[in-house]
């Protein structure tokens, strides 16, 4: 045991002594959460729109009026005929133009009333969440205004946002960037230390002696665990404090399964560890091979559902994917084993599965 | 006296070369066993079999009377050993490193202190230095302090004295002699001819063959000729000369002169210096040497081919 303990406090050493080990392990998860927090963002604020009012009545201006003061849309200006609409996307100006039919108040109470929304679909991502926004936006005025008129529809739209009503980008992406950075740290930085050893040769030393193949690669990969562990809790803590992400499920089971994605990475890490004789192949394989398709066919960024059949399948192997799915289920739903046991049940195999390859793998003796 | 390592037959090839070839050997306890061969010679692949790093294609090794393959786990607590690239933690200091090896054997430093404390009491001055930023001589004495702390039986060296100056390399040795009144058997290879008469008996290695086995002194003995060293004025030409010359058995260079050898047992020379100097060289001295194990080793390759 002691054997143990001095090995791990040697990786310790290691790490802490190793200043682009600690920039990796501690400024990157900062980064990115920065990053994709506030600059890679989808969500809508402040799009420049025009209103093309042919009817200018009480309730075109209420409905306007709504409309501007979410904060997610700014006027340009009223247009005052069709022919400008065109002229207004063609300057780049505006992203959407809303236009109210004529005699709008008077066909409103007859039901027949008729919103327009043009968006510059040259963004499509933008632009479906214009017209989501906007929709709700009218969905949401119509039934204060008349909450017995169930059917009435001036626009024939129905838009439910579950889960993230605001279609804040941010709570989809820091569950994407929890996975990502526990990939980074725990695969790459494992699977590097433990090439370096072979590198430098200290393997060669580490194997003519008594200590156990197993109990070197568990001592090498406790203090990865550990680091990795507290820079979840530190993404976490980011996510709520300075984005407001929700929790709407415990936080013992999301600990519980984050610690069970590490287990995942760790030894993924240590199989590519196995293969790699040297830390430039372990990188390369770490980075190539694992981050980006972790990052493309998880389902952090591009939606799964959406890919052609082929990367679907394809997706259904990178152990990011699930947890990705795991994440958003406790964060956002609040869902609890009972819904997640599937997608836990995978992790835990591919963990297996890794484990054994790597015992398999690894060598008592050099090559 | 007692055999510690007993080598039968070892064959190690890696695709079409050949490392080693069918190898047999004894190393008795409490020996200073050298392992003397130029690089390519075979000597790591025969390190590393011995601690049981590396499996032989055919033949067998056993330590102390165990099997290299077999009773690996219960060898690897036995032996200490040292491989030819410097390998301890660079970013780790010298007491880290030390105590680090004393927990890998389960032990400490303080309770095996009697044993490196010749070595490690040269280097405790340093103790808080990173192993990077040792010079190349006190690294070596790091090394074996870290493979010395757990008191093994068999001492392991492959090459551990490949780029060190030479004063720290003399003192090297002498530890290693010091380290004999523990009745440790030290195995040691080293490219440096020179350093064979500082071991107890020598194995000559060459291609993956041993080529000779014996005492420093039997094998210098054992030269089957007359050696002489010839120096002329002329560096130049001096070595195409002498192997031109009718009878001339061998010449190399050594140091600033050439050793030669005569195919004739009668010789004088008066002979060679007329042919030296109706070649054009002065300042001719020739003078009658005794032979170095480089000399031996030269001949015993010679005579092979």
């Amino acid at each position: 045991m002691n054997r143990f303990i001095a090995f791990v406090k040697k990786e310790f050493l290691h790490i802490l002594r190793d200043k682009q080990t600690l920039l990796i392990m501690f400024g990157l998860p900062v980064v990115q959460v920065v990053l994709f927090g506030f600059a890679i963002t989808t969500e809508i604020k402040d799009a420049s729109i025009s209103i093309l009012d042919l009817s200018r009545d009480h309730v075109t201006r209420k409905i306007s009026n709504k409309i501007l003061s979410t904060g997610y849309f700014k006027l340009d200006t009223y247009l005052d005929h069709e022919g400008e609409i065109e002229q207004a996307f063609k300057e780049g100006k505006v992203k959407e133009v809303i236009v109210f039919g004529r005699n709008f108040a008077t066909e409103f109470e007859s039901g027949n009333a008729r919103v327009q929304l043009i968006v510059d679909a040259t963004d499509p991502n933008t632009g479906t969440t214009l017209i989501n926004y906007t929709s709700a936006i009218i969905l949401d005025f119509i039934r204060g205004e008349y909450p017995e008129a169930g059917m009435f529809r001036p626009v024939a739209l129905e838009t439910r946002m579950w889960y993230n009503p605001e279609l804040k980008s941010v709570y989809y992406f820091i569950p994407g960037v929890i996975t990502i950075i526990l990939m980074i740290v725990s695969t790459m930085l494992t699977s590097i230390s433990l090439t370096r050893e072979k590198e430098l040769g200290t393997m060669e030393v580490l194997l003519a002696s008594p200590m156990k193949p197993a109990q070197v690669i568990i001592a090498k990969v406790v203090p990865y665990m550990i680091l990795s562990f507290i820079n979840a809790v530190i993404i976490l803590i980011m996510g709520k404090t300075i984005f407001g992400l929700p929790l709407e499920g415990s936080l013992a089971l999301l600990l519980g399964e984050t610690l069970l994605f590490i287990l995942v990475a760790l030894s993924l890490g240590v199989l590519i560890s196995t293969h790699a004789a040297t830390q430039q192949v372990a990188l390369m394989i770490s980075l190539f091979a694992l981050m980006l398709p972790t990052i493309l066919l998880s389902g952090f960024i591009f939606p799964v559902e959406n890919m052609p059949l082929i990367l679907q399948l394809i997706a259904n192997v990178i152990p990011a994917k699930w947890f990705v799915i795991i994440l958003k289920d406790i964060m956002l739903k609040g869902s609890d084993i009972t819904d997640i046991w599937k997608e836990t049940l995978v992790l835990v195999l591919f963990c297996l599965v890794f484990i054994a390859a790597s015992v398999k793998n690894y060598k008592v003796r050099l090559e | 006296m007692q055999v510690a390592v007993k080598i039968e037959n070892i064959r190690k090839t890696y695709g079409d070369i050949v490392a080693l070839k069918d190898i047999s050997l004894r190393i008795n306890e409490g020996e200073i066993f050298g392992i003397i061969g130029p690089d390519g010679s075979g000597k790591t692949s025969l390190f590393r079999i011995l601690a049981t790093l590396l499996l032989a294609d055919s033949g067998t090794v056993s330590l102390l009377g165990l099997d290299v393959v077999k009773d690996y786990k219960a060898l690897r607590k036995m032996l200490g050993y040292m491989p030819g690239r410097f390998s301890l933690y660079q970013d780790l200091t010298v007491e880290e490193n030390i105590n680090l090896f004393a927990s890998l054997f389960g032990t400490t430093v303080a309770a095996q202190y009697d044993i490196i404390k010749d070595i490690y009491s040269q280097i405790e001055p340093f103790k808080d230095r990173r192993a990077g930023k040792l010079s190349g001589g006190m690294k070596q004495k790091l090394a074996l302090s870290c493979v010395l702390v757990h008191k093994p039986r068999i001492l392991l060296l492959d090459e551990p004295t490949t780029g060190v100056d030479p004063i720290s390399r003399k003192e090297f040795w002498g530890i290693l002699k010091r380290l004999k009144a523990w009745n440790i058997t030290i195995v040691v290879s080293t490219p440096y001819m020179d350093e064979a008469m500082q071991c107890d008996r020598v194995a000559l290695i060459q291609d993956g063959n041993i080529m000779s086995v014996d005492t420093p002194d039997n094998i210098v003995n054992e030269f089957p000729a007359r050696l002489y060293a010839v120096k002329t004025s002329n560096k130049h030409t001096i070595l195409t000369d002498l192997r031109d010359f009718e009878y001339t058995g061998s010449a190399f260079a050594f140091g600033d002169h050439i050793h030669f050898t005569d195919v004739r047992t009668e010789f004088t020379n008066d002979e060679l210096k007329a042919y030296l100097e109706e070649k054009g060289h002065t300042d001719i001295d020739i003078s009658e040497t005794t032979a170095t194990i480089e000399d031996c080793f030269i001949e015993l390759m010679r005579k092979k081919i």
